[in-house]
């Protein structure tokens, strides 16, 4: 009788991949990050020459060309950063609900994150940046109770179908909310944009530094959910039966999805997508496993919005297109894709 | 054949119930003219009835003249256009896919007419029939993309929803970053095409929005008989000798028209299109035709959502940021009393 | 009355994106009779009946009811002659039973047409023909398994067709309410003459209710008459891929099928010809 391999993992690419194979993957995938990292601090609205690059990264930042590069070093480590936590958040909250299409931008999270630090801001004058990320904290967690209720109602439960209309529903009114709070005030309708779309200009070391304590801590728990995710995906039943207590495991993993979308919000605003595309991507690469999907999901998230803000530097000089804009442009028509792909009865 | 006390009961079941809609369908009317009404004669002055209607009737009555008939006047005129169309289309896309959280401003046709608008205006400075030429487009195409999308041996409702959302998702950027590159950062003109304003609003923009209800509106309600079908499911619609695929492709630009030209001209009202056909139905109940008592449902919340938005505040909030405010307390209620009944959505 | 329709297949192929799932197939329906179609899963035989309903459109071949294309009649003018009750029809939440029975009359009103005496009286009648008068003002989502099936059928009456068409009506019945719907169907054949085309998954009930049997396998038919002829251990061995006995049913004298598995079989069973009195 086999034990430990009665756990098929379900349906997909059964490609049973040897270890080496994956940490091949997982290092092209690092290298791609360096790259694009190189990319982001080499590159944008302004073009600078190879030798100023250098010169900035020793530190010198006396001419102009030196001094965008050295504001581009902080901007980059942001999106490398939060790139890490959205991808890796929406791989988890994948796993939780067992839905291929599950995304913090798509299921309103993002934007409860958003109405919560603006409702803080406007109404208790909140203005430390840890106090953000408590309130975006909150705000993402209640949104993600509020949509997950509504999108449990009637027949069949929680199907993607109607966790995506209760998403796309609940962002709508949490946006109008945003809209409606921010209105009337003028100082601070300037930050407005930021609370709609997210981008990661006017990034700073101390900014990072406060949200990174949280992504840590959102990245432990989400890791070492990794094995009763694993199990989760065989149906509820089926992971009691294997001895998961399915309840436990679904809350902390979403609590930990939870603390990376709010901390990422507080940091750089909603951005979406990035959760639904790159697990898609990923378990290309390191199959359905989640130990391994989800280390995988961090870093290629990392490259996937890093590259997301260069090519909106580059493509609207001299001016910029937040990161969270382009990720929608590429992300949406990749959404469309999976969609278009999955049977029906798996919606 | 059958037995005359129950052909009596089936007779006079049928008659209760249509008694009833039709006067549910009379008292939101009725609702619809007050309120009408009293946006014309009420606001910073009061204009009694006399006057009101002596504009109305296009006598030129000092000081009403102008503040009604230039600035209430098309602004009431065009909130129950816009509320009536949303109504209706909002209804026909929830009826014929089968969920009242599948609305036109859900599945991106709204998305894709404001983003038109939205750079129409701002980017390319067109005069208003433009915009709504532009407008109208954009939402077909929207359409007609996310249809074909979804089309693979049939299209099926699930993923049609599913790539609506998609695409609204994208076209909601896009019109975030025209509104950021505009010249003049205003917010407030900026709401129009995120969520739907009637400020400043004119003639000139909202006949066009009455001449596509006009035209369209009957075009649904030749429909409604094959719509209600239609929420049996396709083959027992087909069964019943509606032409599916044929009503559909009807239904939907109809629908999708209206939506256009409300949009063009008030910016994508949030919620009208995606409240009005469940209220409607909770009113109306699950029998009948709910496309004229969602069309009123629609006229109401667009004239009391204005008129709140303009008096109730300090500040003077957009008819779109008020019903979209609805939008979170609604899907609450939802969720409060199906628990309690138990049903389905 | 009704009048009697032939129904017939010629040269019937369909399929699925590149599956062929019926392959030129001819079939005739007897007017005035019950029909059964039987099958193993995925044979066709869902496909088959969705495409005499003009669901499905036909690769080659056509279905003709009384020599004229279906396919290329108007939706409503089939609809009066020919109805369908599909396999999950979906019940709009909080519909009346009056109301969804209602719904049948939709292919005799026009945009313009009122409702008249004759609708009342169709509705009523299809009501009273399913017992289901009493239920009339309760909610469809609220009655029970059988209830609903029933007032689904009562709906397909209220259309007046004289050919009725049912995509496994008593799948996810209980076995009380499988009799229920099947003596009901037989009444509506006996009484009103009602040509009644039905596809079952179980072969017992099937060659109990039917006139006419039908047995398809791979797309195509392997055989078809009266149960007694259809219904033979070589038959079921060769569609359903199981060994079997056949026997008189001694409550309705028609054959019933023993499955012959692995386990629980007497070592006098011996899987020989058996004769079956027809």
């Amino acid at each position: 009788m086999t034990t430990a391999d009665t756990r098929h993992l379900p349906d997909a690419a059964v490609v049973r991949r040897p270890a080496r194979v994956r940490l091949l993957w997982l290092l092209l995938t690092l290298l791609a990050l360096a790259a694009v990292a190189v990319l982001s601090v080499a590159v944008g609205s302004r073009t600078v020459a190879w030798a100023d690059v250098w010169s900035a990264l020793g530190g010198a930042d006396g001419t102009l060309e030196q001094a965008a590069v050295t504001k581009r070093i902080p901007r980059t480590l942001l999106a490398v950063v939060i790139g890490a936590a959205l991808g890796l958040a929406g791989g988890v909250m994948q796993g939780v609900t067992r839905n291929p299409l599950a995304d913090p931008g798509i299921l309103g999270v993002n934007m409860g994150a958003s109405l919560a630090v603006v409702t803080g801001v406007a109404f208790f004058g909140l203005t430390s940046p840890t106090g953000y990320v408590w309130v975006a904290m909150a705000g993402a967690a209640l949104s993600a109770v509020f949509v997950y209720t509504v999108g449990s109602l009637g027949r069949g439960g929680a199907t993607p179908l109607k966790l995506a209309l209760a998403g796309a529903a609940t962002s709508a009114a949490f946006a109008s909310l945003v809209t409606a709070v921010v209105l009337p005030r003028n100082d601070i309708s300037g930050s407005f944009r930021l609370w709609q779309i997210g981008g990661v200009g006017g990034a700073s070391y101390e900014r990072i530094g406060h949200v990174l304590p949280f992504l840590g801590v959102g990245l432990v728990i989400c890791l070492l959910s990794a094995r009763a995710l694993n199990s989760l995906a065989l149906g509820d039943e089926v992971a009691a039966g294997l001895g998961e207590r399915v309840a436990l495991v679904r809350a902390t993993a979403a609590v930990g999805a939870v603390v990376l979308c709010g901390a990422a919000t507080a940091a750089a605003g909603p951005i979406g997508f990035v959760g639904l595309v790159v697990p898609h991507a990923c378990r290309l690469m390191a199959g359905v496993d989640h130990r391994w999907l989800l280390p995988f999901s961090a870093v290629t998230g990392a490259v996937l919005l890093t590259a997301a803000d260069v090519v909106g530097r580059i493509v609207a000089r001299p001016s910029e297109v937040d990161v969270g804009i382009v990720t929608a442009l590429i992300g949406a028509p990749f959404f469309i894709y999976t969609v278009r792909r999955q049977k029906v009865r798996a919606l | 054949m059958p037995r005359p006390s129950v052909l009596q009961e089936v007779t006079r079941g049928r008659v209760r119930n249509a008694s009833r809609r039709r006067l549910i369908a009379l008292v939101l009317a009725v609702l619809v003219i007050v309120a009408f009404a009293v946006t014309l004669m009420a606001g910073q002055t009061f204009y009694p009835p006399r006057d009101v209607i002596g504009v109305v009737l296009g006598e030129q009555v000092p000081g009403a003249s102008f503040t009604v008939g230039r600035l209430r006047l098309p602004r009431a005129v065009l909130a129950v256009t816009a509320g009536f169309s949303f109504g209706m289309a909002g209804v026909t896309f929830q009826t014929m896919l089968r969920n009242p959280l599948a609305s036109p401003d859900v599945i991106g046709i709204s998305a894709g007419a404001s983003a038109a608008a939205a750079i129409a205006i701002v980017t390319l400075s067109l005069d208003e029939t433009q915009v709504s030429v532009l407008a109208i487009v954009a939402a077909l195409v929207v359409a007609l993309l996310v249809y074909t999308l979804a089309f693979r041996d049939g299209v099926v409702g699930t993923r049609l929803i599913l790539i609506g959302i998609g695409i609204s998702a994208m076209l909601d950027s896009i019109t975030s970053y025209v509104l950021s590159r505009a010249a003049e950062w205003d917010l407030q003109e900026a709401t129009r095409w995120l969520t739907g304003s009637l400020n400043g609003v004119s003639w000139d923009q909202a006949v066009p929005a009455l001449a596509a209800l006009v035209v369209l509106a009957p075009v649904l309600l030749t429909q409604g008989r094959n719509l209600s079908a239609l929420r049996l499911g396709d083959d027992t619609a087909s069964a019943l000798g509606v032409r599916v695929e044929r009503t559909r492709i009807t239904l939907i630009l109809a629908a999708v028209g209206l939506i256009a030209f409300a949009t063009a001209a008030a910016g994508p009202i949030a919620f009208v299109a995606f409240l009005s056909g469940p209220i409607a139905a909770r009113l109306v109940g699950a029998g009948g035709s709910l496309l004229v008592p969602a069309g009123l449902v629609g006229a109401l919340l667009v004239l009391v959502a204005d008129f709140t938005g303009q008096f109730a505040f300090d500040t003077r909030y957009p008819v779109g940021v008020v019903t979209g405010v609805l939008g979170a307390p609604y899907l609450v209620y939802l969720i409060v009393r199906t628990h309690r009944a138990g049903g389905s959505i | 009355m009704t009048t009697s329709h032939t129904l017939t297949a010629e040269a019937l192929t369909l399929g699925y994106g590149d599956r062929v799932v019926v392959d030129s197939l001819d079939l005739t329906v007897p007017p005035g009779k019950v029909t059964v179609i039987v099958g193993a899963n995925a044979c066709g035989k869902s496909t088959l009946l969705r495409s005499m309903s003009r669901l499905l459109a036909p690769r080659e071949g056509r279905v003709l009811l009384d020599g004229r294309r279906v396919h290329r009649m108007p939706a409503k003018e089939l609809a009066r002659t020919l109805g369908l009750l599909p396999q999950s029809p979906i019940a709009p939440e909080g519909i009346t039973v009056l109301d969804l029975v209602g719904r049948g009359r939709h292919p005799h009103q026009g945009v313009l047409t009122r409702w008249s005496e004759k609708d009342d009286a169709a509705v009523a009648s299809a009501l009273e023909a399913t017992q289901t008068a009493e239920l009339a003002d309760r909610t469809v989502d609220e009655l029970s398994g059988g209830q609903r099936q029933r007032v689904w059928i009562a709906m397909a009456l209220a259309q007046q067709t004289d050919l009725l068409l049912l995509d496994e009506p008593t799948t996810f019945l209980d076995a009380s309410h499988q009799i229920e719907v099947l003596d009901l169907l037989t009444d509506l054949n006996r009484t009103r003459g009602t040509t009644v085309v039905m596809v079952l998954h179980d072969l017992n009930l099937a060659a109990r209710y039917a006139d006419h049997l039908i047995a398809i396998a791979a797309g195509s038919i392997h055989a078809a008459g009266s149960p007694a002829e259809v219904l033979t251990e070589g038959t079921v061995e060769t569609v359903f891929g199981l060994r079997s006995r056949i026997i008189e049913d001694p409550v309705s004298g028609r054959p019933l099928m023993l499955p012959i598995g692995r386990h629980h079989v007497r070592a006098e069973t011996a899987p020989a010809a058996v004769e079956v009195r027809g």
